[in-house]
């Protein structure tokens, strides 16, 4: 047997991925890949209607099609219509939760009313049109100000459209306020917009009547969690259910949470006894998936002269759509969790309030609240250091956290749902700061601020931000030797295009010290373990990785105790190294021989709370057309430290892609809305996410100075942080280019007619 | 409607509804399934396939369209065991991610190289904005295509088109 390298060997190294080699020749194996002998085919019928009364549903017509086997309605569901289980419970939420088919009323456009089951997906298409829906409209509400107000609420049951408040408390802000030298108000906004993954959603399940066992295909995310949210509404026993993960084509937060549409999938394949596959087309995604961002901050800022942050304060209020989904919660309690983001910020107090609307549901999209937070921060920053004759690079630098710091509480946020208090873990956010103004050459950048070069204004800045990762409580991991000397790894941490395959293989292959080609790595389905979690958070590597070294640690001791026995001496007398056990006197078995006699296999679990905090910078050099409107991004330079890299590759990969879904959302993603609750975009040809020509400069540099305290990889995620920063600096860089016009854009999208339109309100 | 094309270099003959798309045709009728279906309206780029040496929106076509016609899918790619160079190129860079997009990707740049493997950066970056990806940001799928030119150029030089 070939002696296996030393520790460290993968871990750090730009290792190729895995899963490349079957997506590259077209061998993935994605949900709509798959069929299933006898299979229905489903088809939503979904709300015309924002907001409504459902009077009727007929649907004779459609049942008559031929090929048409079933159209359920709420009417041939249980009595109790169940609704979908929240992630993360509050005090307040439950009456604002969905029910898995409308009932009774209809509450935004997209809304399922009927699932029709065919002989194909064409003719359930087809179907759709001949079941007639009436339905009484009530008043819709489309903005957060008519929610407020009250005058209409969506839940007869309730007294408000607000369906929850977060607090977020540090320090004593009003005493800070009353004290400051210094106060500045202003009020921000950011648009509804999605994380919008190349392939659509879509399930399939089939019902095994003879074990009574429910199967689910095209889990993402968060399987067991949604097995056990599945279980619960079926009334079956959660080892009744498993969800198994294919390929995912993208999730950025967005996929994978349990949607109406899994319950009415999983509900036919038991109630007809049939696979039922259902496959999301592009014009419904952007009905159903969950939407994300949207809010309005009104925020103040406290400084001493000298541009020390003496406080914070203000209120967001988020418009959630029609209901609270499972983590609906997330991005409201982000956002003011995280509003101060890397700085020291002593006083700080926010409310979030999350108000529903005849909207699309939303939920969670890459660096959900962080990235609207970084936004109202890094804007405030740069409005204050204007009016206190401040440079802003000295401003942030001094509010910096410092590893003395460390560790640094966040503010504390009520209600509780489980991410009340944490703190940042490692770091000295000077480094990447000082590191990125480095790179980005801002020292030789400067003198353009503001100037107009043959005709296009130019202009810079920088901006700081933390990603939360690690969400726990914990994760699972099993490592099993097969017959042939091969290692099975599994674990609980889901794959959705990231390269878990890959990385989690590396943890794995250094942790046995064998060779990567021995490793061959499960991932997410609950088939595979008895628990687990899922990647959502930054949490997959972390998490997933730590359970990883755990399990190896157990896996390594059981293998040092077969090969005492087989050596027949006591185990402490054999060490183990390389996949080879070795006695003192020179004899020795290999794990590949011990793997012909027994079976070892071991599962163990990583146990941690403590949140990690990647840290990073990120700067741009913008160029503004005054006469369209037309930002160019010249430059855009990012530094992160993540504590501990697993793959520079895929890293990098993160880093850059999540920067280009960031200048999407600035830039020109919109789910716009009229005012009678119509989604005004349904292609891609009116939902404009980059395209390859967009942003072509774009350099990301990530560090490992400060490994996280609070794991043993070291490691602190890295799916999030390179969006977050994107909206504050490169609005801030815009500001600074039409200095000359006085030009301060407060909300978001900044599409060119925006800028345009910002410019000539300054002329009049 | 029977239909006789060539696939992958082979002669296939196959029975399909005057309505399906050429992409479900590929999928349903032909368990190509590598071929992806992201939007069916012609914008994002994943159905993406080679017909008579040109790279087409296997969505926007019928499959009675394609009778008779030489067409390339991503299956059809490889060499072998061996990933193409541009395939190869792909993984080096890491210029996938969930993989989605990948053989839109791939057939785009394959047709554009095959005809101009001296394709500069700009006509590459402007070839595939008809493919989107959410993943990567497309900057290293720029460098993988920049990088597979000359595997192209090599091939174009043994064998003059």
């Amino acid at each position: 047997m070939k002696v296996t390298p030393a520790v460290n060997t993968f871990v750090g190294r730009p290792v190729e991925r895995v899963e490349d080699l079957r997506y590259l020749r077209g061998k993935g194996q994605y949900l709509d890949d798959l069929q299933k002998e006898g299979q229905w085919c489903g088809a939503v019928l979904r709300s015309s209607v924002a907001h409504g009364r459902l009077v009727n549903i007929d649907t004779k017509a459609a049942l008559d099609i031929p090929g048409v086997h079933a159209v359920i309605t709420a009417a041939d569901l249980p009595s109790v219509i169940p609704t979908i289980p929240f992630r993360r419970p509050n005090p307040t939420i439950a009456p604002y939760a969905q029910p898995v088919i409308a009932v009774d009323k209809v509450r935004y456009v997209g809304e399922p009313i009927a699932f029709v089951l065919a002989d194909s997906a064409e003719i359930a298409e087809d179907a759709l049109q001949f079941i007639s829906v009436e339905i009484d409209t009530l008043d819709p509400i489309v903005d957060w100000r008519a929610s407020e107000n009250g005058a209409t609420l969506l839940f007869d049951s309730t007294q408000t459209n607000i369906a929850s408040v977060f607090e977020a408390r540090s320090g004593d802000a009003a005493e800070a306020f009353r004290a400051a030298p210094y106060v500045r108000r202003e009020r921000f906004s950011v648009q509804r917009h999605t994380a919008m993954p190349m392939e659509t959603r879509g399930l399939l399940a089939e019902w095994d009547e003879a074990t009574s066992h429910l199967t689910v295909w095209g889990a993402a995310k968060l399987p067991f969690f949604n097995r056990r949210a599945m279980a619960g509404m079926m009334g079956l026993q959660e080892t009744a259910v498993d969800y198994l993960e294919l390929d995912v084509g993208g999730g950025f937060g967005a996929r994978g949470e349990f949607y109406p549409e899994d319950f009415l999938v999983a509900f036919s394949a038991k109630h007809f006894k049939r696979p039922v596959k259902w496959v999301e087309d592009r014009r419904e995604h952007f009905l159903a998936i969950a939407h994300a961002r949207e809010m309005e901050a009104e925020l103040e800022i406290a400084c001493d002269l000298d541009g020390s942050i003496l406080g914070m304060r203000g209120t967001i209020n988020v418009d959630i759509g029609a209901y609270v989904r499972p983590n609906g919660m997330t991005p409201v309690r982000n956002v003011t969790q995280f509003i101060a983001g890397p700085y020291r910020i002593a006083n700080l107090a926010f409310d979030g309030r999350a108000l529903v609307s005849n909207k699309t549901p939303a939920g969670t999209y890459r660096g959900p609240g962080r990235f609207e937070g970084c936004f109202f921060c890094e804007r405030m920053i740069d409005l204050a250091a204007k009016d206190l004759n401040l440079d802003g690079v000295d401003m942030r630098r001094r509010n910096l956290l410092t590893q003395a710091d460390m560790p640094y509480a966040l503010a504390t946020v009520s209600p509780n749902d489980g991410f009340a208090e944490t703190a940042c873990d490692s770091g000295d956010y000077r480094t990447t700061f000082d590191q990125c103004l480095n790179e980005f050459g801002w020292q030789e950048k400067s003198p353009l601020n503001g100037q107009c070069i043959d005709g296009l204004y130019h202009g810079i800045a920088i901006g700081n931000f933390i990603e939360g990762g690690a969400a726990g409580p914990r994760e699972s991991a099993k490592i099993e030797l097969e017959r042939d000397g091969s290692v099975s790894v599994y674990v609980g941490s889901s794959g959705v295009g990231q390269g878990v395959e890959t990385i989690m293989s590396q943890i794995a292959a250094d942790a046995l010290e064998i060779s990567l080609d021995r490793i061959r790595l499960f991932h997410g389905s609950t088939s595979n373990l008895k628990e687990g979690f899922g990647s959502y958070g930054s949490r997959g590597t972390v998490m997933g990785g730590s359970a990883v070294l755990v399990a190896a640690k157990e896996f390594l001791a059981a293998f040092q105790d077969a090969a005492a026995e087989r050596l027949r001496v006591p185990s402490d007398q054999v060490t183990v190294e390389g996949g080879v056990a070795r006695t003192r006197d020179g004899r020795s078995v290999p794990l590949i021989e011990i793997a012909a006699l027994e079976l070892i296999s071991r599962e163990a679990t990583y146990h941690g709370s403590k949140q990690t905090y990647t840290f990073g910078a990120a700067a741009v050099h913008v160029s503004v057309d005054p006469k369209t409107g037309r930002v160019n991004i010249l430059d855009y330079v990012t530094v992160d430290d993540v504590g501990r890299v697993i793959n520079p590759l895929t890293l990098h990969g993160q880093v850059v892609g999540a920067a280009v879904q960031g200048f999407g959302g600035v830039f020109s993603e919109h789910l716009q809305y009229d005012s009678s609750g119509q989604l005004l975009v349904g292609s891609l040809a009116d939902y404009m996410i980059p395209i390859s020509t967009d942003y072509p400069h774009i350099r990301a540099i990530s560090l490992e100075q400060y490994p996280s305290p609070n794991n043993p990889l070291g490691a602190k995620g890295a799916g999030e942080g390179g969006i977050i920063p994107v909206g504050g600096v490169v609005v801030n860089a815009i500001a600074s280019a039409l200095r000359s016009f006085g030009v301060e854009p407060r909300s978001l999208p900044l599409t060119p007619p925006h800028i345009w339109q910002l410019i000539q309100e300054t002329k009049s | 409607m029977n239909i006789t094309l060539s696939i992958n270099g082979a002669r296939i003959e196959v029975d399909v509804p005057p309505r399906m798309t050429l992409c479900d045709a590929l999928r349903q009728k032909l368990q190509l399934t590598g071929t992806h279906i992201g939007c069916e309206h012609g914008v994002c780029g994943a159905c993406t396939i080679i017909v008579n040496g040109r790279a087409v929106r296997s969505c926007l076509m019928l499959a009675v369209q394609a009778s008779g016609a030489t067409i390339t899918t991503v299956e059809g790619l490889a060499h072998g065991d061996d990933l193409s160079p541009l395939q190869a190129a792909f993984r080096r860079h890491h210029a996938l991610q969930c993989g989605f997009c990948t053989p839109g990707m791939l057939t785009t740049l394959h047709a554009l190289l095959t005809e101009e493997p001296y394709a500069s950066e700009e006509r590459i970056r402007d070839v595939i904005t008809g493919n989107l990806c959410r993943c990567t940001g497309y900057i290293p799928i720029v460098e993988a295509a920049l990088d597979a030119r000359e595997a192209y150029q090599r091939s174009r030089e043994s064998a003059p088109l």
